[in-house]
């Protein structure tokens, strides 16, 4: 309910600045007409036109929705390893405080190096490898990864970490040891943290999939489509707009099964929810 | 007293934490089914020796010997159970898995864990909240689990680090009741750390008066009231005689603490 009255809000503004902005003939911070700004209800409508300009071909709706299935896949894949690859790395560095020290900046400076410099070069390096059914798709995903690990260990290392520094005494006087207590009382403690890195990385990956997918030249992701459209954005916006609509609904969707899944694992006091 | 097995046995326990001295040269012994409680203004170190007792932290000086073993190899063997002011309940788990906790960490079987956390709730009568959520509990009820949890594995010695301290009064006496009545029924070595006088003279076959800076003992006094206690035991005069002596014990803590170290000297 909450959802289709925020849905509708955001209509009623991107139609209410059109109309003000043409209305008055404001040019700042950029004119207003049917190529920058066009009809919400166009861009719906163009989903369901043809994909190609002359009116010929499938519907454009059809060609977009294959386009994120394959980016789903390419994003799903790089999201599990990215997810296993900085839960794994987090429980390392939080149980080796040595470790943690000497390479979480490293970590971190993982993720300024900017992903569109990243991502050719993994293409480059690791396509070559692959065996034929992941060529592509699987270098793609790598780079999806690339984007999901660093939110999962920053968190994971903060979620072990905040377990009550009593609860760990409790745990040493019934004389457990250190991966007891990791796997009985620090991992546990940090599920609300993990799946809050895991919500950004979900969305994060979809992101990475698809920058991932530009170097790459692959034709069947969404990535082609927004590099098509983006060809034409002068004589048909709507394509464009279009692609947005669809590559952001997958976000969302990748985003809300990892919210169905927490709701299914995480019971926790409602005020201890992250 | 004597002819009980000596529980716990501290040998010139002192306590350094940077500059400040914690803890200084603590000797006590605590027999076997003692009640014994430490009492002290903030800051005499009182709940630093509960947990030194309970290898929790390490003395800077002197033994800890509990069960004829060292204090490591005592929290090895699982010889203690621990409350603190916080019940500190995993949200996670349901009451019953909280209580199993212990359990699990012990591996124990699964069948045998059950019974016994059946048999702990009974004790401390939260038969029917097996399922409930900590969250769910009110303050009172948390405490008792918390407890239920450190009795699982039957521990030699229970220590408890002002258990009540943060219940409202009934609450706090009548958990006072069942307390006394799970240590007779449990057979368990308790120590007990509260700020309360009442509380302490009430509860205990002995209570260690405390004083700070630096930590030390200042008092031993032996409360000979009538085993068990009832709820008329506090009406006793002889009671109130006890929590007078105990304050008074408190107040030359204090007062030592304020004259000169040489005053100090002096009067020992």
């Amino acid at each position: 309910m909450l959802f289709i009255l925020v849905l509708a809000a955001l209509w009623g503004l991107w139609e209410g600045y059109r109309w003000l902005w043409i209305h008055e003939s404001w040019t700042w911070p950029f004119v207003v007409n049917d190529t920058t700004m066009p009809h919400l209800s166009d861009i719906f409508a163009a989903l369901w036109g043809s994909a190609s300009p002359g009116g010929v071909g499938p519907r454009l709706i059809t060609v977009l929705v294959k386009g994120a299935l394959f980016t789903a896949k390419e994003a799903a894949a790089g999201f599990a390893i990215g997810a296993l690859v900085g839960f794994a790395l987090g429980v390392v560095l939080a149980q080796f405080r040595l470790l943690q020290r000497g390479l979480l900046p490293w970590v971190v400076a993982s993720q300024t190096v900017p992903i569109l410099v990243v991502a050719p070069m993994v293409v480059v390096w690791a396509n070559p490898k692959l065996p034929d059914g992941l060529k592509d798709w699987g270098a793609v995903a790598l780079i999806a990864a690339y984007l999901t690990f660093f939110p999962v260990t920053v968190n994971t290392i903060r979620g072990l970490n905040s377990a009550d520094r009593r609860a760990i005494e409790l745990m040493r006087s019934y004389a457990a040891g250190n991966w007891r207590i990791l796997w009985k009382l620090r991992f546990p403690a940090a599920l609300p943290y993990i799946f809050a890195a895991l919500k950004v990385g979900a969305t994060a990956s979809v992101v990475g999939a698809l920058i991932g997918e530009l170097p790459s030249s692959i034709p069947n992701g969404l990535g082609a489509q927004i590099i098509n459209f983006s060809q034409y954005y002068s004589t048909e916006p709507r394509g464009l707009w279009a692609t947005n609509l669809i590559a952001a609904a997958l976000g969302i969707s990748f985003f809300l099964v990892i919210v169905i899944v927490e709701k299914l694992v995480v019971r926790r006091a409602p005020e201890n929810l992250v | 007293m004597t002819d009980r097995a000596t529980v716990v046995e501290i040998n010139g326990v002192s306590k350094k934490f940077g500059q400040t001295t914690a803890l200084q040269g603590i000797e006590l012994e605590i027999a076997e089914r003692e009640f014994v409680s430490l009492i002290g203004p903030s800051g005499c170190g009182k709940s630093t020796l509960l947990r030194i007792i309970g290898d929790l932290i390490e003395p800077s000086a002197g033994t800890v010997v509990v069960n004829g073993k060292s204090a490591r190899q005592a929290r090895r063997d699982r010889d203690y159970g621990i409350v603190f002011q916080d019940p500190v309940l995993y949200d996670w788990r349901t009451v019953a898995k909280n209580v199993a906790l212990p359990l699990e960490v012990a591996r124990w079987p699964r069948q045998k864990r059950n019974e016994r956390v059946r048999k702990m709730l009974e004790l401390v009568e939260l038969q029917g909240f097996e399922s409930h959520r900590p969250w769910q509990l009110s303050g009172g009820m948390q405490q008792r689990v918390s407890i239920a949890r450190a009795l699982s594995f039957d521990p030699a010695l229970l220590l408890m680090d002002e258990p009540f301290g943060a219940l409202d009064e009934m609450t706090r006496e009548r958990l006072n009741m069942e307390l006394l009545k799970i240590w007779e029924a449990s057979g368990s070595t308790i120590v007990f750390v509260t700020h309360s006088i009442a509380e302490a003279v009430f509860l205990s076959t002995r209570v260690v008066v405390m004083s700070p800076r630096p930590g030390r003992i200042s008092e031993l006094i032996p409360i000979d009231l009538q085993q068990p206690r009832t709820g008329t035991t506090r009406e006793e005069p002889h009671f109130f005689e006890l929590v007078t002596r105990v304050r008074e014990a408190l107040h030359l803590g204090h007062d030592l603490e304020r004259a000169a170290p040489a005053a100090r000297e002096a009067t020992a």
